[in-house]
C-alpha cells in the first residue's frame, strides 16, 4: 500500500496532558516541551507544568488524603492490583512509547513487565506491612501499649528519568500501598509512558487526587516540591548530588522526610522490598489503660 | 422619593450582560505588590463570623482572640473589621474586644429566617445594641417581599433602623431566596430607600449564598443611588467566599463599579470565616515565596 493511497488513514496523535485531581488538564502556564525520538523526530508535545500546577495538585491531594488513608490495607491492595490488571492490557502501548524514545524493544518490554510486577508485589504488602512493623510494647504500668505505622500524607515523588516507567512504578506503588497520596514529577527525558500511565490510574479505581502526575522540568520544579509546606515527604531515586543538597536543605523548612532509594532499586533485576513502604510511615504509639 | 417611585425606577436586569461583565473581572491580573495590597485590604474587610447553634462563649472568645492576633509571625497585619455573632454572644465579644478597634456585629431580627413578630425582632435588635453591638445585620421578610408586600418590608427596615440608634445597620436580602436578579435589584433599591447603611447578600444559611452576579447587581444599585442622591451605602457579600482568589475578584469588581472611595472596610465587608486563613496563607506565601500549609495556621 503506497503512503498516499486513499484508504491509508491519517493517524490521530495523542495530546499528552497533566493528571491532577482525577482530571487531565493542560498546564495553567500554557507552556509545552517536546518529546523526541532517538533519531530526533518530534513524537509529541507535553505540558511543561508550572509551580501553580503543583500548588493545585497539592490542594486536591490534601483533600484526597484522609479518605485514602482510611481505606483498609486490603482495599488499597485490591486497587494496586487493579492497576496491574489494566497495565497488562496496555503493554503494547507502553512498550511502544518507551522504545520510541530510544530503548530497545526487548528491554522496554522487560521494563513494563517489571513495572506490573511492582504493583502486584506491593498490592500484596498493603494489608501486611502494618502487622510486621506494628508492635505490642512491654511497659511496666498497667497499660496495653501498641505501635502502628500510619501514612505521612502527601509524598512528592521525583520520578527517575530512566527507566521512566519502572522508576515511577517502583516509587509510586509502595507510597500508595502505605496510604499516602502522591504528586509525581515524571521523567523529563522519556515522559510518554509515564504520562500514559496516568490514564491507567484513572481507570483503576484510584480515587481522584490520590495520584497526580506532572510532566515538566525537574530543574524548575524541584525547589517548589521541596519548599512546599504542605508536602510531607520527598521520594526519589536518581537525584544528583546538587539536587539532593537542594532538596535536603529546602525540606528542613517543614521537616519533610527525604527518602532517596539506591539506584539498583529501580533496576529490573532488583526488588526494593518492604523498606520503601516503611520509609513513608510515621509510628503512632497508643497507651491504653487496662486492669492488672 | 416615595417607595413606589423608587421601585418604579428599578431598572430591568440583563442577566446575560451581568454574567459577561462578571467574567471580565476574573481576567484581571493582580500580581506582586498590588496583590499584597489587595490581600491585606481584603483581610481588613472581613467580618469574622460564627453563627452556629453550637456556638459557645469559648468559641466566641477564641474567635475574638483570632480577630486581634491574626498571625503572630506577621507583625504588620491589619486586624479584621468586625466579629459577627448571635445576639446572645454580643456581651462576651464586646468584653473580649473592648477597645481594640475591631467592631462587634450581631445578627438580629430572628436571623436567619426572619419569621417572627416584628415587635420581637425589634426587641432583639434593641437588646443586641444595649449589650454593645456596634453593627446590626438584619434579615428582611423574604416571604412578604416575594408576595409583593414591599411596604411591609420597607417599614420593617425603617423600624429596625430606628431601633439600632447609633449602630450601623446592614440589611440582608438573602438573594438565594429572591430567585431573580430583578428581585435582587428591587430589594436593594428598597433597602437603600429605607435607610440601610450596608446591603448584604446572604445569611450564609441558604444556597446559593453570595455570587459575583448578585453582588454586581447590588453594587450597581448602590452606584445609581449615589449618583442620584449622593448618599453612600456600603456592601457586604457573605457566604461562599472562601479563598483569596475569589476575594480579589470581588475587590476588582468593587473598584471597577464604585471606584476607590469604596475600597475601605467602612464601606465594604466580606462575611466569611475560612477566608481569613487563606488570605493569611497567601500573604505568607507572597512574603516568603513558599507555598503554605494550613497546619501552620490556627484552626478557626
Amino acid at each position: 500500500m503506497s503512503s498516499n493511497s486513499p484508504d491509508r488513514r491519517l493517524s490521530v496523535a495523542k495530546t499528552y496532558k497533566l493528571y491532577i485531581g482525577g482530571k487531565f488538564p493542560r498546564t495553567e502556564s500554557g507552556r509545552t516541551f517536546e518529546a523526541r525520538s532517538h533519531s530526533g523526530d518530534l513524537l509529541a508535545n507535553l505540558c511543561r507544568a508550572s509551580r501553580k500546577d503543583l500548588r493545585e495538585a497539592v490542594v486536591v491531594a490534601r483533600k484526597a488524603f484522609p479518605g485514602w488513608a482510611k481505606r483498609s490495607g486490603y482495599n488499597r491492595g485490591q486497587i494496586l492490583y487493579r492497576i496491574a490488571e489494566i497495565m497488562e492490557g496496555r503493554i503494547d502501548q507502553l512498550v511502544n512509547e518507551i522504545s520510541s524514545q530510544g530503548v530497545a524493544q526487548k528491554k522496554a518490554l522487560k521494563e513494563v513487565e517489571t513495572s506490573i510486577e511492582r504493583f502486584v508485589y506491593y498490592a500484596g504488602w498493603a494489608d501486611k506491612y502494618a502487622q510486621i512493623h506494628g508492635s505490642v510494647n512491654p511497659v511496666s504500668t498497667s497499660h496495653f501499649n501498641f505501635s502502628v505505622p500510619e501514612p505521612m500524607g502527601i509524598v512528592g515523588i521525583i520520578s527517575p528519568n530512566e527507566p521512566s516507567l519502572l522508576g515511577l512504578a517502583t516509587l509510586l506503588a509502595p507510597a500508595l500501598a502505605g496510604g499516602n497520596v502522591v504528586i509525581s514529577l515524571v521523567s523529563e527525558t522519556r515522559p510518554l509512558a509515564p504520562a500514559t500511565f496516568a490514564e491507567i490510574l484513572h481507570s483503576s479505581d484510584v480515587p481522584a487526587g490520590v495520584v497526580n502526575i506532572l510532566t515538566g522540568f525537574r530543574k524548575e520544579l524541584l525547589s517548589d516540591f521541596s519548599t512546599h509546606m504542605d508536602v510531607n515527604a520527598i521520594l526519589a531515586a536518581d537525584l544528583s548530588l546538587k539536587e539532593r543538597k537542594l532538596t535536603e536543605e529546602n525540606s528542613a523548612l517543614n521537616l519533610k522526610r527525604v527518602v532517596h532509594l539506591p539506584a539498583k532499586a529501580i533496576s529490573a533485576t532488583d526488588n526494593p522490598g518492604i523498606s520503601p513502604i516503611l520509609s513513608l510511615q510515621e509510628t503512632k504509639t497508643t497507651w491504653h489503660p487496662v486492669g492488672t | 422619593m416615595s417607595l413606589s417611585a423608587t421601585l418604579a425606577n428599578s431598572p430591568p436586569i440583563d442577566s446575560v450582560g451581568v454574567a459577561e461583565r462578571v467574567a471580565r473581572f476574573s481576567t484581571r491580573s493582580i500580581k506582586k505588590s498590588s496583590k499584597m495590597e489587595a490581600l491585606k485590604l481584603a483581610l481588613s474587610m472581613i467580618d469574622l463570623t460564627t453563627l452556629e447553634g453550637k456556638d459557645t462563649e469559648d468559641k466566641v472568645r477564641r474567635l475574638c482572640y483570632k480577630a486581634r492576633h491574626l498571625h503572630v509571625d506577621l507583625p504588620d497585619l491589619p486586624t479584621v473589621a468586625a466579629v459577627c455573632v448571635y445576639p446572645t454572644m454580643v456581651k462576651v465579644a464586646r468584653e473580649e474586644l473592648n477597645d481594640c478597634g475591631v467592631k462587634v456585629a450581631s445578627v438580629a431580627t430572628s436571623f436567619p429566617s426572619g419569621q417572627d413578630d416584628l415587635s420581637l425582632r425589634i426587641q432583639q435588635t434593641k437588646g443586641a445594641v444595649r449589650d454593645g453591638a456596634q453593627e446590626i445585620d438584619m434579615v428582611i421578610s423574604r416571604g412578604r417581599f416575594l408576595a409583593g408586600d414591599y411596604q411591609y418590608v420597607t417599614d420593617e427596615i425603617v423600624a429596625v433602623k430606628e431601633a439600632c440608634g447609633e449602630a450601623h445597620l446592614k440589611v440582608i436580602l438573602e438573594t438565594g431566596e429572591l430567585h431573580t436578579l430583578e428581585n435582587v435589584r428591587k430589594a436593594s433599591d428598597l433597602a437603600i430607600h429605607a435607610g440601610a447603611d450596608f446591603i448584604k447578600t446572604s445569611t450564609g444559611k441558604v444556597q446559593p449564598a453570595a455570587t459575583m452576579e448578585v453582588t454586581l447587581v447590588m453594587l450597581e444599585a448602590i452606584r445609581d443611588h449615589f449618583q442620584e442622591t449622593g448618599k453612600i451605602v456600603g456592601m457586604k457579600p457573605a457566604g461562599g467566599i472562601s479563598n483569596s482568589k475569589i476575594a480579589i475578584r470581588y475587590l476588582v469588581m468593587l473598584r471597577e463599579t464604585l471606584g476607590n472611595r469604596w475600597l475601605t472596610p467602612k464601606l465594604f465587608r466580606f462575611g466569611a470565616s475560612s477566608l481569613a486563613n487563606d488570605l493569611l496563607m497567601q500573604i505568607v506565601k507572597q512574603s516568603s515565596g513558599v507555598y503554605q500549609s494550613s497546619n501552620y495556621f490556627s484552626i478557626d
